[in-house]
């Protein structure tokens, strides 16, 4: 469904070099990026707009070394994956079963959570930190895990909630007849019918995480535990300025989830554009 | 009976349980013990957590320019943020339904800046700004590049303001492109046979239509803008002279900097405050505006 019928003309050409020569412009941080992460600390400097003379891939074997960067890359990959499963699992059994039975405490607890859709994380990490330490999950993946299944539920559970309204309730009362337990039933036959807010759930829920900087480096301290945005800032707190080393550490940081998203890219945008609608 | 009421609150717990339980225990718990410290000059380290009413509140409003500082430039830098990813998320996403060869190829571009994180983002930037943009200004001749960027107190909110744009236009784009589309075609030729020209056509017909998606996009570009905290991070680290400190920095810094986490957990409840005022004013503010169709 397009909202023009209209043929292609001259004015529509012009248009289309315009926001074609603005899409370059938005590429320009990229071109910098790239160009100079193969050059030499002294052609940076001399000039960084040029291509490079000379290709010094021995920056990247420096970064990758430097920022450990598997390890990295393994530990976020294990954090968003993780937490993704069980936020997209426990969050849609409980919107489920908060939209068919309506009783007081899910009533409020609703209220709860969508209130606490507007407590920014400054406002809870300093108590977060002391609570996740009490419970000896302190400086693990599995502590980390556990704060975005917290933080990560307010939002997951409206979306999710929102979708089950629009689920005719007559599908599951025929598979109760047919003898299904509500389990069953759930799994069976509601789930298969929330895969689009699934799939939109995890996409929301993965650029958070993947990019998310303040919780893990609040709960983590050991070197072989960081995730890539925390390798990347200690990193460049230690490589500051040294533009040779810290330019192709940037590239491998931004080069997964750039990956991902071309891949899935149909997906990602449909997702949004879904997730938005049930504001 | 009495069985099936057992198994009615059994299935209720396994369902609502443990998201209940995280919840809890991650946001509501620390959420009112940060409330608590609010009114203590506890300090994150020693046992004995002395009350201290309203001080901590007192000292933010009368004795800290640091934090009224740090909401100015924030407020500042939400209105502009607001105001300039909205326009343009919403040119891109008018332009992008139209039919171009292009079209896929530019939402790609448009969008791709947004799933790379803010502090990656913001360290991209700096090279950008402090190396990029001199060899530009030294091909180019324009002063426009030359000035110096992350520098001035001026250029440097600027300089979060354009990648803050930057980052987030093409996400609004995607919101305001689906709900261009959701724009029934029957009214766009019913209001172009009445003789209306494209533009009173956007104004008359497109933008009361799409009103739903600018309340989410108003709502994500407050929220995003007034939380801002990574790219702010990695991009100026506050600087220079704190010029560029948003809220959420402010209190980072006043809890894990100076250690102060009575005062950090004060400055935190005021900002949660102001949050969700904005959040409800805004919403309710666009929710009027919505056309039913």
């Amino acid at each position: 469904m397009e909202t023009t019928a209209k043929k292609y003309n001259v004015s529509l050409l012009l248009t289309e070099l315009l926001f074609i020569l603005l899409a370059l412009v938005f590429l320009v941080p990229f071109y910098f990026l790239l160009v100079n992460s193969v050059k030499s600390y002294s052609e940076i400097l001399s000039d960084s707009a040029a291509l490079p003379t000379a290709f010094q891939w021995s920056n990247y074997a420096e970064a990758w070394k430097a920022t450990n960067f598997p390890h990295a890359f393994l530990n976020s990959f294990i954090v968003t994956v993780v937490s993704n499963i069980l936020l997209a699992f426990l969050c849609s059994m409980s919107a489920y079963k908060m939209v068919r039975n309506n009783s007081l405490y899910n009533r409020i607890l609703y209220i709860a959570l969508v209130a606490a859709m507007v407590i920014p994380f400054q406002a809870i990490m300093i108590p977060l930190v002391q609570i996740v330490s009490g419970l000896g999950v302190m400086d693990t993946t599995a502590g980390l895990i556990l704060a975005y299944l917290g933080f990560g539920a307010p939002m997951t559970v409206f979306l999710f909630h929102g979708f089950v309204k629009s689920v005719p309730i007559d599908i599951e009362e025929a598979s109760r007849v047919d003898g299904s337990s509500p389990y069953g039933t759930f799994f069976r036959i509601v789930l298969p019918l929330m895969q689009p807010i699934i799939v939109t759930v995890i996409i929301l829920n993965t650029l958070w995480i993947w990019n998310d900087y303040l919780m893990p480096s609040l709960i983590l301290q050991s070197p072989e535990l960081r995730t890539i945005p925390i390798a990347t800032y200690s990193f460049f707190g230690q490589y500051t300025k040294q533009w040779d080393l810290a330019l192709p550490g940037l590239v491998l940081g931004i080069t997964p989830v750039v990956i991902f998203f071309l891949l899935m890219q149909k997906y990602i945008i449909e997702g949004i554009a879904q997730g938005s609608v049930k504001g | 009976m009495e069985r099936s009421k057992r198994s009615r609150l059994m299935q209720q717990f396994i369902f609502v349980g443990p998201t209940s339980l995280f919840f809890f225990v991650i946001v509501l718990i620390p959420f009112f013990l940060g409330l608590y410290y609010s009114f203590t000059s506890w300090n994150g380290i020693s046992r004995h957590v002395e009350w201290t009413g309203l001080r901590n509140y007192l000292h933010i409003f009368t004795k800290d320019p640091s934090f009224l500082n740090s909401f100015w430039f924030t407020a500042k830098f939400t209105f502009f943020g607001l105001v300039l990813t909205n326009l343009l998320g919403f040119a891109l996403a008018y332009v992008l339904t139209r039919k171009l060869f292009t079209r896929n190829v530019l939402r790609t571009v448009y969008f791709v800046p947004h799933v790379i994180g803010g502090l990656l983002l913001g360290f991209i930037w700096q090279f950008i700004f402090v190396r990029g943009f001199a060899s530009i200004g030294q091909a180019t001749g324009w002063s426009f590049f030359n000035l110096p960027w992350l520098g001035t107190e001026g250029t440097a909110f600027w300089a979060i303001v354009i990648v803050f744009v930057w980052q987030n236009a093409g996400y609004l784009m995607v919101i305001y492109i689906s709900a261009i589309n959701n724009v029934p075609q029957s009214l766009h030729e019913a209001s172009r046979v009445d003789g209306a020209g494209r533009m009173q056509t956007l104004r008359h017909v497109t933008i009361p239509l799409v009103m739903p998606a600018v309340t989410v996009c108003l709502f994500l570009s407050i929220s995003w803008s007034f939380k801002l905290f990574d790219l702010n991070l990695s991009l100026t680290k506050g600087g220079p002279f704190k010029a560029t400190e948003s809220v959420a920095l402010n209190i980072y810094n006043e809890a894990y900097t100076i250690s102060r986490f009575g005062m950090g957990s004060a400055k935190a409840m005021v900002f949660f405050v102001i949050v969700a005022i904005i959040s409800l004013l805004q919403v309710r503010a666009t929710k009027k505006r919505e056309v039913e169709l």
